[in-house]
């Protein structure tokens, strides 16, 4: 019981006093309409459980529906820490519920394997390409192969975007010096997902940097940053893939002072800013999380900080922004997305409403749970819709694939587009001001 | 599942809104308050037609329902104290519609406080009562518990907002109370006896509400005080100046030191009480009318006074009293929030007393609130996992009913009664007057079906018990 206790932050559910004002900001409780899939009743489980009242099946459905957005610990009056309540019960699920044998092998395959794994996802980016190049797309979308695969994943495939050539893929650079005076130097996270899926936004991430005047060093080595074990309660595996992460940072700036880490996904960045809180059994390894973890920032506060580009081609179009929720919630980085966006000439902006509540995509909650997902979808897409944006910008590649997805489900790819705030920006022609220029 | 009501039940609703699983059962089996207890169903009732076959099957096989809002309540009000079946109110928001030339708004039981209020703004109105809640909190719930808030000052409370209500009594026929009138004085007043009645005598199933002209601009001040008596001899002198604020605030010294250690936001630790004052009106007198207090106040003794120039600088002024509550579950983390009341007059005396029991029973005590109405909020810092500690909590929390009844006050200025307070009831009405309400509820619930278990004492009920189990 003390173990369970333990590792279920049961200590921790004492912060919450049911006062319930986390009950309007939690998409599943407004979507599934009842108190058991809300924050404060899934603490409240958790409790029960904690306290051998309940056994662990009374937890498995509303953990598992809960998308783990973290919008209830923004506006809990008494900082209850939900994001860790909600990994402790994932943990005891995870070891303690009896799984199928077919079930053990696929997620250690996907979990050990597939994204800790560089080659593993170069290999999903280039089979994904190949699938895409190679017409097969077509055909099994016409002979309707794609649907048969079980999670819906067709309705997902359908979305992805046109990925680069493998020889694109091996030739991008360790090493990109800005071509104008050098302001700071930063290392790049990859990301599993962003690198595999959306290896162009990363290309342009690194473009950028270097136009706003950095020298981009992207580290050999680093691997998944982990949130997605993490939430699926596989603490441990998350924690030896931060420990390769800080290494890899370590080596490649080896005795030379790095201003930023940078990342373009909300996601990864909300578990790379959460690093110094896994090792407090590892003095060691908590020094060198901390140090890793002060120096890591999402590429708009990079480029709000640095403050040196200035966009010369005018967008034309309404955008609208969606925000990413670990980025809000759990990063806090609220302002800088949106001032470098209102910085592009031309572009209309409109504030979409609920434009802070989560999408429904939440890490692989849309492949897990693609029922209630489409259904804070479709409510989101209601309201993409009343801003009237022919531009619809997200910070996170899960974000943009859902959004993606919403488009599509309401057919409306001929006049609306997602994109990741850094394609956004690549498109307005960013150059570096000139030093004189930036002081003036 | 075997008995047989529950299976009359089941035939009633949708098998969505008929929740009988542990997990679901777990769900609504708490409250804002203390303690648990499970309910065997919980229905999420949408229309009139089906509170009435609940109660009428209810009744009949004397089966206890509890109404439930979205469970804020701080005394108990939705808890399921006799098991039987948690009435979900919370789903029901269809009708939210605002009568602009009336000056009304007609609503669901389910509908959030704050909705309405952003509604009638829309025509520039107002509906004034604003527990801190009543962005989670349903109206149906405010109703039931008679609600206030920080502008109960000025403004009054839940029940001097409300015209008319529809209400299915516990044996499950459909009433209508008063109108949409602002004047009715046809017969007795059963639109006051059912607003504050907890749930005990009726489930109120749609309510006419009293609007008024939305003010158009608000300016807030700080005042600091060396020392809490001078603070209530401002709220006095201000009151008898011919000048009605919307809100007055206090913030005595230990929640100021609690906001300091959280979020140092500079404010000043060694003073003993800050004020926060909000006026209401047209720009032109509000200007005339904040100077009037300032001066006032300053005349009476305070060491400090900040007008807000702008909203943001208004909105710094009252993010100090916002930060109270996170700050002081820093300590330690249960919160008994009380809210005995007593007569304007008496606030510093009751400040006094606080502190004497606070002394006397050695816990962590803060008091903050709606002084301007004699609604202090004294909040007890506790942890209810140590059993000692409970019952000296338990014994300050008697203390504190019985001097603010001593004080001419009463028990509860804006929570309710429910389970918490129920044994102090005589002490404040008397054999006579408790006699006389449970009459009342004899003739509305002759069953006693509906809400069992609130605000009268159960047999050998006579101290507050905070433990659980």
């Amino acid at each position: 019981m003390k173990d369970r206790q333990k590792k279920i932050h049961y200590e921790k559910t004492f912060d919450c006093v049911q006062c319930g004002y986390c009950l309007p900001a939690c998409p599943t409780y407004e979507s599934m309409k009842k108190e058991t899939h809300s924050p404060r009743g899934r603490i409240h489980l958790i409790k029960q459980f904690a306290e051998g009242k309940v056994d662990i099946e009374a937890l498995q459905e509303p953990i598992d529906k809960c998308l783990g957005c973290n919008a209830c610990s923004t506006v809990c009056p008494t900082n209850v820490q939900y994001g860790k309540i909600l990994e402790g019960a994932k943990q005891v699920l995870d070891e303690q519920k009896p799984k199928t044998k077919i079930q053990k092998v696929v997620e250690k395959l996907i979990f050990e394997q597939v994204f800790p794994s560089k080659a593993w996802m170069n290999t999903i980016g280039h089979a994904s390409w190949f699938y895409q190049k190679s017409g097969l797309q077509t055909l099994g979308r016409m002979t309707g192969l794609t649907k048969a695969a079980p999670l819906h994943l067709e309705q997902f495939e359908q979305i992805l975007p046109d990925l680069p050539s493998p020889v694109e893929r091996m030739h991008r650079p360790k090493v990109v010096k800005t071509a104008g005076q050098r302001r700071a130097k930063v290392g790049f996270f990859t990301g599993c997902i962003m690198d595999s899926l959306f290896f162009g936004i990363n290309a342009k991430t690194i473009d950028l940097l270097a136009r706003a005047g950095a020298d981009v060093v992207i580290p050999d080595g680093q691997t998944c940053c982990g949130a997605l074990h993490a939430h699926s309660g596989k603490q441990g595996i998350s924690k030896e893939l931060a420990k390769k992460n800080i290494k890899a940072f370590e080596k490649a700036f080896e005795g030379e002072d790095v201003d930023y880490i940078v990342i373009n996904a909300g996601g990864c960045g909300a578990r790379l800013i959460e690093y110094g809180e896994l090792f407090e059994d590892e003095p060691d390894w908590q020094e060198r999380a901390e140090g890793f973890v002060a120096r890591t920032k999402d590429i708009s506060e990079v480029l709000v900080e640095l403050d040196t580009l200035t966009f010369t081609k005018p967008v034309k179009e309404v955008v609208t922004y969606q925000s990413s929720c670990h980025m809000l919630n759990v990063q806090h980085v609220v302002e800088p997305p949106l001032r470098v966006l209102k910085s592009i000439p031309g572009i209309v902006y409109r504030e979409m409403e609920g434009s802070e509540r989560c999408c429904g995509s939440a890490g692989i909650y849309n492949i897990l749970q693609f029922d209630e997902s489409m259904k804070i979808l479709d409510h989101k897409m209601d309201k993409v819709k009343m801003t009237g944006a022919h531009t619809l910008v997200t910070t996170n590649p899960g974000c943009l694939l859902q959004m993606k997805l919403g488009i599509k489900r309401e057919c409306l790819e001929e006049r609306m587009r997602a994109v990741h705030l850094v394609e956004l920006l690549s498109e307005a022609r960013p150059l570096g001001r000139p030093e004189s220029e930036k002081d003036r | 599942m075997d008995e047989v009501w529950m299976k009359e039940l089941k035939q009633i609703f949708h098998p969505g809104r008929f929740l009988t699983d542990l997990p679901d059962l777990h769900s609504f089996s708490y409250d804002a308050s203390f303690g648990n207890h499970l309910p065997q169903a919980v229905v999420q009732v949408k229309d009139v037609s089906e509170v009435i076959a609940v109660l009428k099957l209810a009744n009949e096989y004397r089966v206890p329902v509890y109404p439930r809002g979205q469970g804020t309540s701080l005394s108990g009000g939705p808890l399921p104290v006799k098991g039987g079946i948690v009435m979900d109110l919370s789903r029901w928001r269809e009708i939210l519609e605002i009568d602009p030339d009336d000056l009304v708004a007609i609503v669901s039981p389910g509908v959030l406080t704050s909705d309405i209020n952003k509604a009638a703004e829309k025509y520039g109105l107002m509906y004034p009562p604003d527990p801190s809640s009543s962005h989670v909190s349903t109206i149906g719930g405010n109703l039931a518990e008679n609600s206030g808030g920080p502008r109960g000052l000025k403004y009054g409370v839940t029940k001097d907002y409300v015209l008319g209500l529809e209400v299915v009594t516990p044996e499950g026929d459909l009433i209508r109370t008063g109108g949409r009138t602002m004047k009715n004085v046809t017969g007795y007043d059963l639109t006051k006896l059912i607003v504050g009645s907890e749930g005990t005598l009726g489930v109120i199933t749609e309510a006419i509400l009293k609007l008024i002209p939305k003010p158009p601009a608000t300016r807030t001040m700080m005042a600091v005080f060396d020392d809490l008596v001078t603070s209530g001899k401002a709220i006095s002198k201000v009151l008898t100046s011919g000048i009605l604020p919307a809100k007055i605030e206090l913030m005595d010294q230990a929640s100021i030191v609690a906001v300091e250690l959280y979020r140092p936001i500079g404010l000043p630790v060694d003073a003993e009480a800050i004020l926060l004052i909000e006026l209401d009106g047209h720009e032109e007198t509000l200007k005339k009318e904040m100077g009037e207090t300032e001066r006032i106040i300053r005349e009476v003794g305070a060491r400090e006074t900040v007008v807000a120039q702008t909203r943001e600088e208004a909105d710094q002024l009252w993010l100090a009293r916002k930060l109270v509550s996170p700050a002081i579950v820093k300590v330690k983390p249960t919160k008994v929030s009380e809210d005995a009341t007593v007569p304007r007059s008496k606030i510093p005396e009751m400040i006094d007393r606080l502190k004497q029991i606070k002394e006397k029973y050695d816990i962590h005590l803060v008091v903050f609130g709606h002084a301007g109405d004699g609604n202090l909020h004294p909040n007890i810092i506790c942890d209810q996992r140590d059993t000692e500690e409970m019952i000296r909590v338990e014994q300050a929390v008697g203390e504190i009913f019985t001097t603010a009844i001593d004080l001419g006050g009463t028990l509860s200025g804006e929570h309710g009664i429910g389970t918490m307070k129920a044994p102090f009831m005589e002490k404040e009405l008397g054999p006579l007057g408790l006699e006389m309400m449970n009459r009342i509820k004899g003739a509305w619930d002759p069953n006693n079906i509906l809400n069992p278990g609130k605000i009268f004492p159960e047999p050998g009920q006579d101290s507050l018990v905070l433990r659980n189990g």
